[in-house]
């Protein structure tokens, strides 16, 4: 089937796509953007999270049909140009880091928390990434960075 | 693999008639694991995220209508002050994004047994509202559970919405998971108090083929408990009804903890949750007197 669905604010169209196919396949195999990563493909990870109409959801658990006609926002559109996002910025400095392959997750999961909670407490911010592993266990220099860019807002 | 995209529901009831093995996705966070680990290959997916009645919700004279595809979020978030038991089981929905997506609705539609929404829609009396083209019936909660991962829709059948009372008294739910966020429940359990009808409603989850009321807990305590003169509860009153909400479970060994760790625990829970919510009621009581 053709899915046409607006990403990062550009209207992309894919054909051939399988229907039982997810969100997250859609934009890492078929749309080239493969920063939302593919882990444990069944939500538990939140490595694949991007926002769907505006809202945190994990992609690996969205039908790419059901995002016909949707807006879908992935970390590649965070930054404006060459400046990064200031969630992303912060996780640099606070070298929240290690591997990097929860960060496009965790920064779209904390960039929807700041939007939301601008002046998040610890338990807010815990509880708004409950949904995103790191089995580097980095999860101080996490929290730090999350506290570095609501600091900055 | 077809994939249907209905605007409507009388659009979705007509597409279910026609085939009626095409699976209903809404959230995706069951169907979609099943896809992606190939568990599942059905004939075709009937998307039901465009039909904007199945998102809404109505209350009328305290009697409140949940489409089955309002999002957990939206219930804690819209519905915690009217139906505080579904608000709580709804938290401990596995994390944020799941609960952006996932749906009472799909709770329904899957009948896992440790389903966490399952236990307060019984100890409330909820009743669920399934649709076909040819008409709509109504199917108390109590009624609707057959087995694992079994309920009582027909193959043409939808899941329309879900009926409940504003919480007529103190509701509580309570779950036991490894951690907070992102758990199967290795058991769960839901009180409802009914003052005025001095009823109880209560509830085990994962801790049986199906959830299902704790019955003789449900009438021990209902006689016990002093409605109009409420007092503090007796230890014994409250180790009793652990016991016979622990008798009322058949759970199973499996990786997520052992039948017997699951009774003991249900009656942990049970002693707790009876504990919190004859206190609001006391709590109440007390301020109504003052």
């Amino acid at each position: 089937m053709r899915v046409t669905v607006t990403v990062n604010g550009e209207q992309r169209r894919a054909d051939d796509v399988w229907e039982g196919e997810s969100l997250l396949f859609l934009l890492r195999e078929r749309l080239g953007l493969p920063g939302s990563k593919n882990a444990c493909e069944q939500g538990e990870c939140g490595s694949c999270t991007v926002y769907l109409d505006d809202v945190p959801v994990c992609s690996c658990l969205v039908a790419a049909g059901q995002v016909q006609d949707r807006e879908v926002r992935t970390v590649e559109g965070l930054a404006e140009g060459d400046r990064l996002d200031p969630v992303q910025e912060a996780f640099v400095e606070a070298g929240a880091v290690q591997c990097g392959f929860c960060t496009p997750g965790l920064v779209v999961a904390a960039h929807d928390l700041l939007d939301r909670v601008p002046r998040p407490s610890d338990p807010e911010i815990r509880e708004a990434l409950a949904g995103n592993l790191c089995r580097c266990t980095g999860y101080e220099k996490i929290l730090d960075a999350v506290r570095l860019a609501a600091a900055r807002r | 693999m077809d994939f249907l995209r209905p605007n409507t529901f009388a659009e979705a009831l007509a597409l279910k008639a026609e085939q009626p093995d095409a699976v209903p996705i809404a959230g995706g966070t069951d169907v979609m694991v099943e896809l992606n680990f190939d568990h599942r290959r059905p004939p075709a997916l009937l998307d039901l995220t465009r039909i904007a009645e199945l998102r809404e919700w109505s209350a009328v004279d305290g009697k409140l209508r949940v489409g089955s595809g309002v999002p957990y979020a939206r219930i804690i978030e819209q519905l915690g002050g009217q139906l505080p038991g579904l608000a709580m089981a709804s938290r401990t929905v596995g994390s944020p994004q799941i609960r952006n997506r996932g749906t009472v609705g799909g709770n329904l539609g899957a009948a896992s047994p440790a389903g966490d929404t399952h236990p307060v829609l019984l100890a409330g009396d909820a009743v669920i509202e399934a649709a076909s083209a040819r008409g709509t019936r109504m199917i108390p909660a109590a009624e609707f559970y057959l087995g694992v991962k079994r309920n009582a829709l027909e193959p043409d059948e939808l899941i329309a919405a879900v009926h409940l009372n504003a919480a007529p008294g103190p509701e509580q739910f309570a779950k036991v998971g490894t951690r907070n966020a992102m758990v199967i429940a290795v058991c769960s359990f839901a009180i409802a108090l009914h003052p005025a009808e001095k009823r109880v409603g209560a509830a085990v989850g994962s801790a049986a083929p199906t959830p299902r009321h704790a019955t003789a807990a449900e009438e021990f305590l209902a006689g016990e408990l002093d409605w109009d003169a409420p007092k503090p509860l007796l230890d014994s009153v409250k180790r009793r009804f652990g016991e016979l909400v622990a008798e009322a479970a058949s759970p199973i060994d499996d990786v997520r903890g052992s039948a017997a760790y699951r009774k003991h625990a249900l009656a942990v829970l049970a002693r707790r949750t009876l504990g919190w919510a004859w206190q609001d009621h006391l709590g109440k009581e007390t301020r109504e007197c003052a």
